[in-house]
């Protein structure tokens, strides 16, 4: 077999022009599909990795996938508000270590606005149990000077060019992007203190406020207009009492994960006003199960590619035979058997799909190195250049197999020919 | 060195045998001159020399083994091991050098090795002397080689090992003449040297002369009888026709 291996590999190297664009579209087809993995396997987990650390997520009765969609992905509206006392109730629940109450219902420039409490800024984890952090400035406080305070995630302060010290403006309600102008809280400017470090999670498109200031700027308002000839001057809000009586949801945490059935059913049971509690794996796995969809598509894409460049594999082997047919009966003359003749083709396939899905696979390894910060920046996709999942070696597999599978088939005809065309070819 | 006995070869999917030979010998040392026409069957019945082709009926035997008893595997050594071959054009691999084609035989077959005297890289560059290549050429391509040059490194690589039989089919046939004369007088005076059979294929019956026996194939393969042109079926079945409107008692293509 040596001889053969250095036939082979010197045949291969005298038709290298052609063998290069095989290689090169088996190593594009490696990359997109390795690429294009990583990215579903990314794309779930930042998904999946939206809230962390929380073990329930309490809100109006309703579904737990809207439940979620409003508290944590500030998707849709919420159907009913939770009073503070439920709140209270709750966190007084021994089994219950804390409670960060959440108002969501204002948005400035399209992104949504939530009003909590600075416990927000210590308790929220996202990710791997990350905590929020900081870019820029500060958090805001929990005093009445700091009541128009406003902390922007990292995509509201780059999309809208803010810093802190910025001047802003809340509406009243979702109103998108460039849209019609809705209730505007004009009376009540907002300064900008912070803002937050990029997440890949809503929070980057949020403006977190605190629950007092969304008491303050609806303080003159009456089921979501302003009530007429009421003006209420921003400094004199503070005279009000702001203490919220009602907000939207709230992430709690416990202090042992033993007791977050309990706890589900202690909010479950709750006989003031009926509330949900989800824990927020399940429901994002629920959540998932949606809007996964995208995720099939990228699959189906994957395979689509793998497809088209194997099925060009086999195109250019096969194109190629007729120009071997000489070389192959010269082999078979000097002693080569068709066995050795389809060994040989085998071979070459074998290696040039290696080669290819190596490369590839180098490809897109620092395509994502390379590409990580920007979609990191652009779409919030925490792209993870590390080592290969399970399913990456999987598709590295497959690819490799189906290549060695695409050179039997040329090799097969090649076998059959040169038993067909005996010593000298008919070509 | 080869018997043919009741030999009939027809291709798959074929209605008729391209060859049908009652019987055939060729002597141990013998230098062979086989000739025929284009389409009589020539090659194929090289094929079948040679063991890469097998006969449907009949024998053929290569120094007393039948090709169609052995295994495919079995056929691919003993062709590598006893049999040197030369054919019309591109014999060699373009992309080895020189040295490295007319050492293929060597590396296929460990007895075409073991017959090298002092081993096949000497064996190979002492062949390449005699058939006057210059140690120049040695590490070149094989395809930057003209053609006469090429057909010697074919000559050569044939006899590499010392082969008990070497086929040679139509190697002059891209030569001029100059060049065809002094390639056949190589040729055979090597096989006289090594005292290896051949068998030299041609149509063109000026080069029988310097052999020890000629053989015509149309008139060996009664394949060919009753039909003016074998390759064309139609003519063939029109000339069965007309011989069986000529003598309807008789069986068609009977001799």
């Amino acid at each position: 077999m040596n001889t053969l291996a250095r036939i082979a590999a010197q045949s291969a190297w005298n038709r290298r022009g052609t063998l290069v664009w095989v290689l090169l579209s088996i190593a594009l087809a490696t990359a997109l599909l390795l690429t294009l993995e990583r990215l579903r396997t990314d794309i779930r987990a930042s998904f999946s990795q939206a809230v962390s650390g929380t073990d329930l997520v309490v809100g109006a009765r309703t579904g737990p996938v809207q439940l979620m969609l409003y508290a944590v992905f500030r998707v849709g509206g919420a159907t009913n508000t939770i009073s503070m006392d439920s709140l209270r109730a709750i966190e007084a629940h021994r089994a219950v270590a804390w409670v960060v109450p959440l108002a969501l219902g204002d948005s400035h420039r399209g992104f949504p606005v939530l009003g909590t409490s600075t416990a927000y800024f210590e308790r929220f984890r996202y990710g791997d149990q990350q905590a929020l952090a900081l870019s820029e400035g500060r958090a805001f406080s929990a005093t009445l000077d700091g009541l128009y305070e406003a902390v922007l995630g990292a995509e509201v302060a780059d999309r809208l060019g803010y810093r802190p010290g910025q001047r802003i403006t809340l509406s009243h309600g979702m109103a998108a992007v460039g849209g019609e102008l809705a209730a505007e809280h004009d009376d009540k400017p907002f300064t900008v203190i912070g803002v937050l470090a990029r997440t890949g999670t809503p929070v980057d498109r949020t403006v977190h406020v605190s629950l007092q200031a969304i008491e303050a700027i609806h303080l003159d308002w009456v089921g979501g207009a302003p009530l007429p000839g009421v003006r209420i001057a921003a400094e004199n809000a503070r005279k009000f009492d702001l203490e919220p009586k009602r907000v939207t949801a709230a992430l709690v945490g416990l202090k042992g994960r033993a007791a977050v059935f309990n706890v589900q059913r202690f909010v479950a049971d709750y006989e003031a006003e009926p509330l949900l509690a989800v824990l927020p794996g399940v429901a994002l796995d629920e959540l998932w199960a949606v809007v996964g969809i995208g995720e099939k598509a990228l699959l189906a894409v994957s395979g689509l590619v793998a497809l088209v460049s194997l099925a060009g594999l086999v195109a250019v082997v096969l194109a190629g035979l007729n120009e071997r047919r000489r070389e192959l009966a010269v082999l078979r003359a000097v002693g080569a058997g068709p066995r050795q003749v389809l060994w040989l083709l085998a071979a070459e396939g074998a290696m040039v799909t290696l080669a290819g899905a190596l490369l590839g696979a180098a490809v897109a390894a620092v395509g994502v190195l390379a590409a990580g910060p920007w979609v990191q920046a652009r779409f919030g996709i925490g792209l993870v250049a590390g080592a290969p999942t399970a399913a990456q070696w999987a598709l590295f597999g497959a690819v490799i197999a189906a290549g060695i599978l695409a050179a039997l088939a040329p090799g097969w005809r090649a076998y059959r020919l040169s038993l067909a065309d005996g010593l000298s070819p008919r070509t | 060195m080869i018997d043919l006995a009741h030999l009939q070869f027809r291709w798959p999917g074929a209605a008729a045998p391209v060859l049908d030979i009652a019987a055939l010998h060729i002597a141990d040392g013998a230098a062979v001159f086989l000739h025929g026409p284009s389409g009589c069957g020539k090659s194929t019945l090289l094929a079948l020399m040679a063991g890469v082709l097998v006969a449907g009926r009949g024998q053929v035997m290569l120094q007393g083994s039948d090709w169609a008893a052995m295994p495919a595997a079995r056929r691919d050594a003993l062709r590598a091991d006893r049999i040197g071959l030369i054919f019309q054009q591109f014999n060699l691999l373009p992309y080895l050098s020189v040295l490295d084609n007319v050492l293929l035989p060597a590396r296929f077959s460990r007895a075409r090795a073991q017959r090298c005297e002092g081993g096949p890289v000497a064996a190979a560059q002492r062949l390449l002397g005699q058939v006057g290549l210059d140690a120049a050429l040695w590490p070149r391509r094989a395809d930057r080689l003209s053609v006469g040059q090429q057909q010697r490194v074919a000559a050569a690589r044939a006899m590499l090992g010392a082969p008990p039989l070497v086929i040679a089919d139509e190697p002059t046939s891209a030569l001029d003449a100059a060049r065809r004369d002094d390639f056949m007088a190589l040729l055979l005076a090597q096989c006289r040297a090594s005292g290896s059979t051949l068998v030299f294929v041609s149509h063109d019956e000026r080069l029988a002369a310097a052999f020890d026996e000629r053989i015509s194939l149309p008139v060996l393969n009664r394949a060919l009888h009753g039909a003016q042109d074998p390759v064309n079926e139609h003519a063939q079945q029109q000339a069965q026709q007309q011989a069986q409107k000529q003598a309807p008692n008789q069986e068609p293509g009977a001799a």
